[in-house]
């Protein structure tokens, strides 16, 4: 059994926005198998991490590089890195009126099978494949008919994302706060969702405020990013230590 | 931070979607030309090019008369340079040595500029169940399944034939939906038009085809007035539809035309049109203007007319096709899709006046504006005092793209009796960048993005269209759109 192969590796990243910078000299590296917890206060920079992971237009990165699977991917569109294998779920999922989800899902899932060279599927094979994921976050076939996040409660956007994640099956997946605004139970069938996605192959990035999400996905390590960049990494306990003394406790 | 990412999202599409106005190319053709300008010689002359009768000489000269009285409307929400109507070729028509008897006599290469187009006025629209009139700058091209359609009695024909052949009806209907001192644009056009189509259904019959008419400007200084007439006699029913093209010239061409239709007792007339005239460049040079009255009058008991426009072309549009209910129980419909992008200008909508009782009119707007461009619905519903129990239902949406672009809506409502019901409802959405950014997010790329979400606005406008033109219509709207998001 081969150990430790990255499967991100980010180095000396340096992130600035209208020339203010947001990352600084940030340094990590996520191999497979692993679940990376990031933690920190609002405003260090979390949320910015995770778009400029996926390629959001808004940030440009002044220094350093992200490697996927060993090459570099900062040339490379959104749609590409999502081909890749990279996937985000959206801290505040945006509302897509007049698209179904179901064609949104499909035509995801078809433009991520065209890019591996696997035949796209048609509507009707569609369903059965996307039945199938909807139970895994105790999603009703009803969602299909709706349009994409349009009208959803907090609680079914974020199960919506997951969803998805599990549909286009990525090796990485950043997950920026998808805990937040959950009551108790959307968060354990979104645990479960997560728990049963993750394996050997694949490695997640979770984002969060809070130590509670932590105690459902064991994470392999804990980030503290401040500022922009990571101050102390540690196991989970370390969330724990965090949840009793704050952030500030880091500084002293 | 939204400018810089715009910037980075608009290169993008610009590149991915690059796709030129692939209507812009002209034909090399002996054409017949009467010279620019126009004054009471230009029309004698064009009523003579077309050996006309004296009724409709003296309706030319009436119109002109009006015309010279009236001036150009200002109400509308468009601004465009004075138009120098003394520089304009009032007639145009591609030069035949003797009257054509067959389709096939038709010269060779204004053929092939209609198969370039994708129209072929032979044996593919065959197939496709639809009889096409062609329209070329001033002239009726051929008129394809004649006698097919003479079998059930349709009369399908230039209009031109039809003053020849159908005097009567010419006569009796010509004028009567839009007069001729109607508005500045229907006293020009009046005065000076020189071809387009006439359609004719018996009492009790179901047209059996669709009637397609294909209009192409082809002269660089020529105008096209174009005239087209519809009547459907008792508990008939035609369905229509309407195409356009124009090369791709800098100066601008103007288009002025009138559409009447006439509904008479139980009959339905469905009216399409898929507008693509060329729009100017992206800095606003050339494209077309399109002054264009369309008015149907719903003239019998239980009669029914329904507009559908998409328009996406021209770089002005002021277009209102109305409804005149006058017979009870009968309806109106308006849908719409217009979509601006770059300096192009829309100013359109509808009128639906209720005059018979229980009259119904629905009005549905999809208003999408991209670039610096300004789209504009302008609606009037007037119900009178005898329309007891008339109902109007309106909804106008509008949907923007980029920063400056800018949509308006218009809806003027009158009503003079107190057993209306009138609902209007209005809304107004932005395709925005992190919009766009969750579909890249899955994988999805810009181009396929836009194409869902301008379907899914309009969804409702292209299922009233026929089939195989709510696909170009869908087509032709993404691509309209080109390098305009972000």
């Amino acid at each position: 059994m081969i150990l430790n192969v990255p499967l991100l590796e980010i180095k000396n990243l340096q992130v600035s926005i209208n020339d203010n910078q947001v990352l600084k000299n940030l340094n990590l590296t996520v191999n497979k198998g692993e679940i990376h917890a990031i933690m920190g206060p609002n405003g260090s920079g979390k949320s910015t991490f995770s778009k400029v992971l996926a390629g959001h237009p808004t940030y440009s990165v002044s220094n350093g590089d992200i490697l996927f699977k060993g090459s570099s991917i900062l040339d490379l569109e959104p749609e590409d890195r999502s081909h890749l294998g990279i996937f985000l779920a959206f801290q505040y999922p945006i509302e897509i009126p007049g698209v179904s989800n179901e064609d949104f899902l499909r035509i995801a899932y078809n433009a991520k099978q065209k890019f591996s060279n696997k035949p796209e599927v048609d509507p009707l094979e569609f369903l059965t494949i996307i039945h199938d994921k909807l139970k895994l976050v105790n999603m009703s076939p009803l969602f299909l008919n709706r349009n994409v996040n349009e009208g959803f409660s907090g609680g079914e956007k974020k199960r919506n994302e997951i969803l998805q994640m599990i549909l286009l099956d990525s090796e990485l997946c950043i997950l920026d706060e998808t805990d937040s605004g959950l009551d108790i139970d959307a968060l354990k069938v979104i645990s479960n969702g997560i728990n049963n996605f993750m394996n050997s192959n694949k490695s997640i990035i979770l984002i969060t405020h809070y130590q509670r999400l932590l105690d459902y996905v064991h994470p392999t390590y804990v980030h503290v990013m401040q500022n922009g960049k990571i101050v102390k990494t540690g196991s989970a306990e370390l969330a724990k230590e965090l949840e009793d003394k704050g952030y500030e406790w880091l500084q002293n | 931070m939204v400018n810089q990412s715009n910037k980075v999202l608009n290169s993008n599409i610009t590149k991915l979607v690059n796709q030129p106005y692939q209507y812009g190319f002209s034909t090399t053709i002996e054409k017949d030309i009467i010279e620019k300008g126009l004054n009471e010689k230009t029309i004698h002359l064009i009523s003579k090019k077309k050996q006309e009768t004296e009724f409709l000489l003296q309706f030319r000269l009436k119109a002109y008369k009006k015309w010279k009285q009236m001036s150009e409307p200002e109400w509308a929400y468009l601004k465009f340079p004075e138009i120098n109507y003394q520089d304009i070729i009032y007639y145009s028509a591609p030069k035949s040595q003797k009257k054509l008897t067959d389709l096939s006599e038709v010269d060779p290469e204004l053929l092939k500029t209609f198969e370039k187009l994708g129209i072929s006025l032979t044996e593919q629209k065959r197939l496709a169940n639809v009889a096409i009139d062609a329209v070329f700058d001033s002239v009726s091209i051929g008129t394809t399944f004649k006698e097919e359609l003479n079998k059930h009695g349709v009369i399908f024909s230039s209009i031109s034939e039809a003053i020849k052949e159908y005097p009567d009806l010419i006569e009796k209907y010509l004028g009567s939906v839009v007069p001729i001192g109607d508005n500045y644009f229907s006293a020009l056009n009046s005065a000076v038009f020189t071809d387009g189509s006439f359609c004719y259904i018996p009492s009790d019959t179901i047209c059996p085809l669709d009637l397609s008419t294909y209009f192409r400007i082809n002269d660089q200084k020529s105008g096209q007035f174009e005239r087209t007439l519809i009547i459907a006699e008792k508990n008939s029913q035609v369905n229509y539809l309407e195409g356009c093209t124009a090369p791709q010239y800098d100066t601008n061409q103007l288009h002025a035309a009138i559409v009447e239709l006439i509904a008479l007792e139980n009959a339905k007339i469905k009216y399409s049109t898929v507008q693509n005239w060329y729009s100017g460049n992206q800095y606003g040079k050339g494209g077309v203007y399109n002054f264009v009255t369309k008015r149907g009058v719903c003239a019998g008991n239980n009669s029914k007319i329904s507009w559908t426009q998409v328009e996406t072309g021209s770089s002005i549009t002021w277009k209102y096709p109305s409804c005149l209910l006058i017979g009870n129980n009968s309806q109106g419909e308006f849908y719409s899709v217009a979509l601006t992008n770059n300096y192009q200008q829309a100013d359109t909508g509808t009128k639906m006046i209720h005059i018979g009782s229980n009259t119904r009119s629905r009005i549905i707007s999809k208003g999408i504006s991209a670039g610096k461009s300004k789209n504009s619905y302008r609606g009037f519903v007037n119900v009178l005092n005898k329309a007891i129990g008339a109902r109007n239902y309106s909804q106008c949406d509008s949907l923007l793209i980029g920063e400056l672009s800018n949509a308006n809506t218009f809806p003027y409502i009158s009503v003079q009796n107190s057993t209306t019901k009138i609902e209007h409802e209005a809304s107004t959405s932005k395709i925005g960048e992190e919009q766009i950014f969750y579909f890249l997010q899955r994988g999805i790329c810009i181009e396929k993005a836009i194409e869902l979400m301008i379907s899914g606005f309009c969804k409702e406008i292209f299922t009233e269209l026929p089939l195989e033109f709510a696909a170009e219509a869908d087509k032709l709207l993404t691509l309209k759109l080109e390098g305009s998001v972000g």
